[in-house]
């Protein structure tokens, strides 16, 4: 099959979205399907051999946030050439709510269109205003997909419509075989994200060290990811910060062995999570997960099934969870197994086998996709020649 | 005086080339619409024939034969009208046999099982994507038909109000691998 795929967002900036993208990518290249991705990146960046440049993102104020967008008209020439040289038998957008190229291959396509939903922002002002301008762009897409229950509600919320629901996707068996790294064994606890920002949730966890250290003093923390380490420690007494050690930022390799050596990962995420891919590729790696009872997060670990949850911002329930796990290690085992068994349906297999089946019930019997021509005004009035 | 006229043109020519647009964005839906519909009833389609297939197989015992047998052809049979309530039917009667995961090891076995287990397994999951991309679609042709402008210009012609196919689907536990899709 002849599949293009769209991605919305910079491909030489790194992000959750571009990560799915590319792993889908090679996941459907390696079962004999032709991708090609098309995606904003700069000219100078090196691009694997299926990603097609849409030019350089422009930088604007977007959503209380400054996005990188593609738009305009050179932008959108771009999109109509891939679209025409592509002949794909189905194309796969990305965000195709945010002005972005999702938007643009939208507008521009017309055939078997495959859309998939990442965000689970709550009901904007600009999204109602811009609803009319989106509604004839988005009545083309063939087969919605939502990437959790929680992001297909606030898809029926803001644009009406259904979804079906497909996860996102994790190569299990990389983490599942990942070594353990000795230093990072014995009493550890794991956080991966960035430091600086507060929705990723470490200053709950700080403020809820000194009690774990308090009842499990041999207890260390690892701490993965970006931001400023002086900060970060501030809150915390002078005499606990030495328990505390920051990784900076981690390979893939590194995120997988430090998943695989820490008895607990803790996710103590506040909101902003749609999907929780964390949690998937910490409990791929067997490491028992506590995690904020965000909608996103119960979902992926089964209502607290497959890992264990905590009220959201309460940072007495993450120290009074996390220390009677740390002292439990028929739980912390039970809880792995269980998370290990669970996990499996959210290994690439599984989602690429149910994106492929919703390809397929688009494309049956469907012509393949190509550039909308408008019609022209004579065609319209039937005064055509031909 | 001129001036007002040619204005009062540019306005009627606009409104016309928007009611014009308009028809033929609801034009387009509709056939949207039949695609999905097209697809949904392949689907279908499929799922009663791998049914019939193995109820005919002799794989599983007498009883639930029969009662996969008589579902899957009531399934292909029904009248338009009755479609909804025996393909349901047909859900319930696929969740009854294989509501454990050892009436499908016992498929699975059996010469040749292995891909009719696998072909159902699909078939029943395919069956709610289809629905709810046909409910989609019939959802958002019917916002627009229900807007002023449809209605005042009658620019759904005389195209039948597009209707949701509404069906139980929900798959059997032992064949869906993964709840809420």
């Amino acid at each position: 099959m002849k599949i293009g795929i769209v991605c919305p967002y910079s491909w030489d900036v790194p992000g959750g979205v571009q990560f799915h993208i590319r792993d889908l990518a090679d996941h459907l290249i390696r079962l004999g399907h032709q991708v090609s991705v098309l995606a904003p990146a700069d000219d100078e960046t090196p691009l694997p051999p299926y990603v097609v440049s849409a030019g350089r993102a422009v930088p604007v104020p977007y959503n209380g946030s400054v996005a990188r967008l593609n738009f305009g008209f050179l932008s959108a020439a771009r999109v109509r050439r891939w679209l025409h040289d592509g002949t794909f038998d189905v194309i796969h957008i990305h965000e195709p709510a945010s002005p972005s190229l999702g938007l643009l291959a939208c507008w521009a396509a017309q055939g078997p269109i495959v859309a998939t939903f990442h965000t689970s922002n709550p009901r904007s002002r600009a999204m109602i205003a811009a609803y009319p301008i989106l509604q004839p762009a988005l009545e083309k897409i063939s087969a919605r997909i939502a990437v959790s229950e929680y992001a297909r509600r606030t898809l029926v919320e803001h644009l009406g419509g259904d979804a079906v629901v497909i996860p996102n996707g994790v190569d299990v068996g990389f983490f599942d075989k990942a070594e353990p790294k000795a230093e990072w064994q014995g009493g550890t606890i794991g956080f991966i994200g960035r430091i600086d920002e507060p929705r990723k949730g470490l200053p709950v966890l700080m403020r809820a060290l000194p009690k774990i250290l308090a009842e499990c003093p041999e207890t260390r923390l690892l701490v993965a990811g970006r931001g400023d380490e002086e900060e970060a420690v501030a809150a915390l007494p002078k005499e606990m910060r030495d328990r505390v050690e920051f990784l900076g930022m981690v390979s893939d390799e590194d995120k997988a062995r430090l998943l695989r050596s820490v008895d607990v990962y803790i996710a103590p995420n506040t909101g902003g999570e749609s999907f929780g891919i964390i949690l998937v590729e910490a409990l791929s790696a067997g490491a028992p997960v506590l995690a904020s009872d965000l909608d996103a997060f119960a979902q992926v670990l089964d209502q607290g099934a497959a890992g264990e949850l905590f009220a959201n911002e309460d940072a007495d329930a993450l120290a009074t969870a996390a220390v009677r796990l740390l002292g439990d290690e028929e739980r912390r085992t039970e809880l792995s197994e269980r998370g290990s068994a669970h996990v499996r349906r959210f290994d690439w297999s599984t989602v690429a086998a149910d994106i492929l089946a919703v390809y397929e019930t688009v494309t049956d019997g469907a012509a393949s996709v190509a550039a909308d021509e408008r019609v022209s005004l004579r065609a319209r009035f039937g005064l055509a020649r031909d | 005086m001129t001036v007002t006229l040619i204005w009062i043109v540019v306005a009627l020519v606009a409104i016309g080339l928007y009611l014009s647009w308009t028809a033929g964005r609801l034009d387009r839906l509709h056939t949207r619409i039949d695609a999905a519909r097209a697809a949904l009833d392949a689907q279908l389609l499929r799922r009663a024939s791998v049914t019939q297939e193995l109820a005919t197989s002799g794989v599983l015992d007498p009883a639930a034969s029969i009662v996969l047998y008589q579902a899957a052809h009531a399934a292909r049979q029904a009248e338009e009208d009755h479609r909804e309530v025996t393909e349901s039917e047909l859900s319930q009667a696929l969740r009854a046999v294989f509501g454990e995961q050892a009436q499908v090891d016992v498929v699975r076995e059996a010469p040749g099982g292995e891909e009719a287990a696998d072909e159902l397994a699909a078939a029943v999951r395919r069956v709610p994507m289809a629905r709810r991309f046909h409910n989609d679609k019939v959802r958002a042709a019917r916002a627009l038909r229900g807007h002023r402008k449809v209605r005042w210009f009658r620019l759904a012609g005389h195209a039948p109000f597009p209707l949701a196919f509404e069906m139980d689907d929900e798959p059997p536990v032992a064949l869906a691998d993964r709840p809420g899709t």
